[in-house]
C-alpha cells in the first residue's frame, strides 16, 4: 500500500496530505521529504491532513513530535485534522493533544491558522 | 478450531506492513470484527518496529520470528528477536520513554501493545533475546 505524500503552500503553512500507511518504513523517507520543504521555506505552521491514512502505528507519532520540535522553533503551530477513529485512539495515547490543535477537516484547520 | 503458524523474515522495516498482511491472512477464517483486527494490526506492527530497530539496531541481516496461534476464545502473537535485549524492561515500558528520541521514535510501543492486547509479557536475556507475547480475547462475530 505504501505511503502518498501531497503537499501545498498556503502563505506561512505547509499542509501535508497523507493518503496510505503511516509506519517506521514510509515515515523515514516522509520525514525527509518534509523537513527539507521546513527548512527551505521557513515553514511556521503545518496542516496533517490525515484523511486517507488507513493506518498508523507509532512511528507517525514520532514523525509529528519531531516535526514540532522543528517548527517549536519559530512558535509555530501543528493542526491534525480528519482522523479516523483508530488514528485518533494511537493519538490519544500520546499526549500530542497537548501540543497540536486537532480539528474535524482541512477548512477548519485552516480557520484555526487564520489562513482560510 | 486450533491454528498455528510461524513466519521469519529479514530484520528490515520494509517487512512490517508485510507481516501486518500476514497476521490478517492468519485469522481470516476467524470473521473477526474490524476493530479487533485494526488493534492487532497494530499492536504487532509496534512489536516488530522494536524487534527491528532496538532488538537488532536495524541489522538486516538479522531474522525475526512470528509466531500466532489461536483458539476458540484467544489468539497470541509472539514476536522474537535474538538480538541485544532489554536491559530494564520496566523502564523500556515506561510511557514516552525512548532510547532512541534522536530518531524520532516516540516511546509509545509497549504502551500501545498493552492497550491493544489483553494480556502482555515481555522476556528479555542481555545479549540473547526478546520475546514478546501478546494475548488477546476474542469472540467470534457472526454464528457459523
Amino acid at each position: 500500500m505504501g505511503l502518498n505524500v501531497q503537499m501545498a503552500l498556503k502563505k506561512n503553512v505547509l499542509i501535508i496530505r497523507l493518503k496510505g500507511e503511516l509506519d517506521q518504513s514510509s515515515v523515514t523517507n516522509l520525514k525527509y521529504r518534509v523537513s527539507e520543504i521546513i527548512d527551505k521555506y521557513h515553514i511556521k505552521n503545518l496542516v496533517i491532513n490525515m484523511q486517507e491514512v488507513a493506518f498508523m502505528d507509532s512511528s507517525g507519532i514520532g514523525f509529528i513530535i519531531g516535526r514540532y520540535s522543528q517548527i517549536k522553533k519559530r512558535k509555530g503551530h501543528i493542526v491534525i485534522c480528519s482522523m479516523n477513529e483508530m488514528v485518533q485512539r494511537i493519538f490519544n495515547l500520546s499526549g500530542l493533544k497537548k501540543i497540536c490543535f486537532v480539528t474535524k477537516n482541512e477548512i477548519e484547520a485552516e480557520e484555526r491558522l487564520e489562513i482560510a | 478450531m486450533k491454528n498455528y503458524m510461524k513466519v521469519s523474515f529479514s530484520a528490515k522495516v520494509e517487512n512490517v506492513v508485510f507481516t501486518r498482511t500476514v497476521a490478517l491472512g492468519f485469522l481470516v477464517n476467524l470473521d473477526l470484527e474490524i476493530g479487533i483486527l485494526n488493534e492487532i494490526k497494530t499492536a504487532i506492527s509496534e512489536a516488530i518496529t522494536n524487534a527491528i530497530v532496538h532488538g537488532y539496531q536495524n541489522d538486516e541481516t538479522k531474522t525475526v520470528d512470528l509466531i500466532m496461534y489461536y483458539d476458540d476464545t484467544k489468539i497470541t502473537m509472539e514476536v522474537i528477536d535474538y538480538g541485544i535485549g532489554i536491559e530494564n524492561i520496566e523502564k523500556a515500558k515506561t510511557p514516552l520513554f525512548s532510547s532512541k528520541v534522536e530518531e524520532e521514535r516516540a516511546g509509545l510501543g509497549f504502551t500501545i501493545m498493552d492497550v491493544f492486547s489483553d494480556e502482555l509479557i515481555v522476556e528479555s536475556e542481555l545479549g540473547k533475546m526478546t520475546k514478546v507475547v501478546m494475548v488477546k480475547n476474542y469472540h467470534e462475530s457472526r454464528e457459523h
